[in-house]
């Protein structure tokens, strides 16, 4: 290549990622310069470290990497003042930071990460606390694992900056039960830290006190809405609770004000004190800020986790790209894509959306989006009726069955409905038996309208949002796919009719336990 | 009651309630610890717990039949978790149950768990184990196996205890 075009690149890069690199030796970069500007690729932040040979899960190995020198930089800041005068706290300006930088949730809903904290009830004269959500177990997501398993100590860099900008001082883990080496790893990082003085009474020297203990969950999905995980946390069952007037912010652990953030997002909350506000804006596209970490299942040639600028990537690269998926099995055409986790409504192959876009007058027009055109980011899947989630992608080619898939998710949200509200604990049940009939030689014609019939009578019917997440996939299955449901409830019962009998007698009655 | 506690574990769970304002707070952690040492959570375990912590037994009962992970009986020394969500279904993971039944003499098609006469293992269907990219998944104890194909299955159960 000529070293004028090397040049070109360089000067780009510089502009995008190397001015907001502060006194940390917090560093951004690309995989290679070169590719960069033509192919989609990752971004890593959070990851940078995570999977580099050698890298483990001591505090020896995160401080040689430039670890908690973010924290000592943040405790000592002193507070701002504003252009008109008004003086901010350090902490203040801290939490202004996380709502200007754009962060928005990553655990599924996408909420922004600094309107969230801005909600908290300052005034109550309570304690206030911070959970981190580590329950992870929104099928088709393993980015938490990642962090938890690999570098446990960002995230407690994370929380304890959190925990200070919010004046918390006691704060909590909560890990699903099944992660019992995670459990291990966090409660040794956390001893680490507290021998080093990054954790528990007088931090570096600053007076500020802050204690962070592991809890562990014992197996329900559930625990990981976050009202519902409160109430597990305060050793109940994990019914959620409705809201208003439990909004966490006022009312959570303990009826204090309680913030619940995401492994993920406490993570960047690191990464936002060391590349300032601005500087994380700059990744990601405007309103979908930052990097998120891809979980890419099902069938593609390379499932894995992806690290990626919010937006900068669309669907059909994380599927088709060198970089990420590498392509269906060959001889596969792609049938149906899971965009954020199980809940997330599903996208079919070939369909287009109408999406806003600005024009070149700077007026909004619209625009037609392929599926597989679609950015990977929390507002162009909103507009395509789904949402990105949990960030979690699921691909099936076209060797699948939609009913079969739809079976399989039907039990998982059965299985898992906390039982609290009729039309989801009922529900859920209806539509996974409802789906093991049409799986089993069972069906009927009139099993995809049943089906439907249901999952609208749970939406909007619930304390919680699970009833949407049980919902949501039989709705949209059914309606994306209608003439498979309808085919294989017609066969079935034209297999009856012509044995004579109107039931299956070889039927299995539904029995999950 | 004539239930017995070694006194170092009673010291980790005095420790462990500790951590929290409110003490019924430190429940989930003690059926953990509890069923780890005793392998399930005995009634005597369950009443114990509710006397640690100020709590009246069913306080405990409830959390104990709410959580998949809590079991009232003695199950194989291996467990055996097979998961069973989209992403490991996809990938053949009700092959790899069945596998795993068929070698052990368990019935294929049972959901439940099951265990083996001679309280070896004990193979179950469990959702999603969030390993989804490495589908299908195993945990074997506390530990996790990915990609598991049947040669990995065979060799779980020939290092099983």
């Amino acid at each position: 290549m000529d070293s004028n075009h090397d040049k070109q690149i360089q000067s780009l890069l510089c502009y995008r990622y190397t001015i907001g690199q502060c006194g940390t030796g917090e560093k951004i970069e690309r995989k290679s310069i070169e590719s960069s500007i033509a192919m989609p690729q990752e971004l890593k932040l959070i990851l940078k470290h995570a999977d580099e040979p050698g890298y483990g899960p001591d505090i020896g190995c995160y401080l040689k990497h430039g670890g908690y020198e973010t924290l000592k930089k943040a405790l000592k800041a002193p507070g701002r003042e504003l252009p008109d005068g008004k003086k901010l706290s350090a902490q203040e300006a801290f939490r202004g930071d996380v709502r200007t930088s754009g962060l928005r949730g990553r655990g599924g809903a996408g909420f922004s990460a600094g309107l969230k904290w801005s909600f908290v009830d300052r005034s109550s004269g309570k304690p206030i606390y911070l959970i981190c959500n580590a329950d992870e177990s929104e099928p088709g997501t393993f980015k938490d694992r990642q962090i938890l398993h690999k570098d446990p100590h960002q995230l407690i860099e994370g929380m304890v900056l959190s925990c200070w900008a919010n004046d918390v001082k006691l704060a909590y883990i909560y890990i699903r039960g099944e992660f019992p080496e995670g459990a291990r790893l966090l409660n040794r990082a956390l001893a680490e830290a507290r021998e080093k003085e990054f954790l528990g009474k007088n931090i570096l020297g600053t007076g500020y006190d802050l204690e962070i203990w592991v809890h562990r969950g014992a197996g329900a999905y559930i625990c990981g809405e976050e009202t519902g995980l409160i109430e597990s946390l305060e050793g109940k069952r994990a019914y959620p609770r409705i809201k208003p007037p439990y909004f966490p912010a006022v009312l959570g652990l303990y009826l204090c004000p309680t913030i619940v953030n995401n492994v993920e997002t406490l993570c960047h909350v690191k990464h936002i004190a060391a590349m300032g506000p601005a500087e994380f804006a700059r990744l990601g596209t405007p309103n979908n800020t930052g990097t998120r970490i891809v979980s890419l299942s099902g069938d593609v040639q390379h499932p894995g986790y992806f690290e990626v600028e919010v937006g900068k990537v669309t669907i059909g690269e994380l599927i088709f790209h060198e970089n990420f998926g590498r392509g269906l099995k060959p001889g596969r055409q792609l049938k149906a894509v899971i965009p954020g986790g199980s809940s997330s409504k599903v996208l079919k192959a070939g369909e287009v959306f109408s999406l806003k876009r600005k024009g070149a007058d700077g007026q909004m027009i619209p625009v037609d989006v392929p599926m597989l055109d679609l950015p990977y980011d929390f507002d162009s899947l909103q507009s395509a009726g789904t949402m990105s989630g949990s960030g979690a992608v699921i691909v099936m080619d076209d060797s699948r069955s939609m009913v079969d898939a739809l079976a399989n998710l039907a039990e998982f949200y059965a299985h898992e409905s906390c039982g609290q509200c009729t039309p989801c604990r009922e529900g859920a049940l209806w539509m996974a038996k409802g789906l093991h009939r049409l799986t089993h030689g069972g069906g009927r014609k009139e099993d995809a309208a049943y089906l439907t019939h249901i999952a609208q009578n749970i939406q909007g019917r619930t304390i919680c949002a699970f009833g949407e997440a049980a919902a949501w996939p039989v709705l949209s299955f059914v309606e994306k796919f209608w003439e498979e449901f309808q085919a294989r409830g017609e066969a079935d019962a034209a297999a009856r009719t012509e044995a004579g009998s109107g039931a299956n007698s070889n039927l299995k009655p539904y029995s999950y336990a | 009651m004539s239930f017995v506690i070694p006194k170092n574990l009673e010291a980790e769970l005095d420790e462990l309630a500790t951590h929290y304002p409110v003490k019924r707070s430190a429940s989930l952690m003690f059926l953990h610890a509890l069923q780890e040492h005793f392998g399930f959570i005995s009634n005597d375990a369950a009443e114990w717990t509710a006397g640690k912590l100020g709590l009246q037994p069913i306080h405990v009962y409830e959390l104990i039949t709410f959580y998949p992970m809590f079991r009232q009986e003695p199950i194989g020394r291996t467990q055996v978790k097979v998961c069973r969500t989209l992403s490991c279904a996809l990938a053949g993971a009700a092959g790899i149950r069945e596998h795993f039944c068929r070698k052990l003499g368990l019935d294929p098609h049972a959901h439940v768990p099951q265990t083996t006469p001679d309280g070896r293992f004990t193979v179950e269907f469990v959702e999603c184990l969030a390993a989804c990219g490495s589908a299908p998944v195993v945990l074997v104890n506390e530990s996790l196996h990915e990609c598991v194909g049947k040669g990995q299955a065979d060799e779980i159960l020939a290092r099983g205890k």
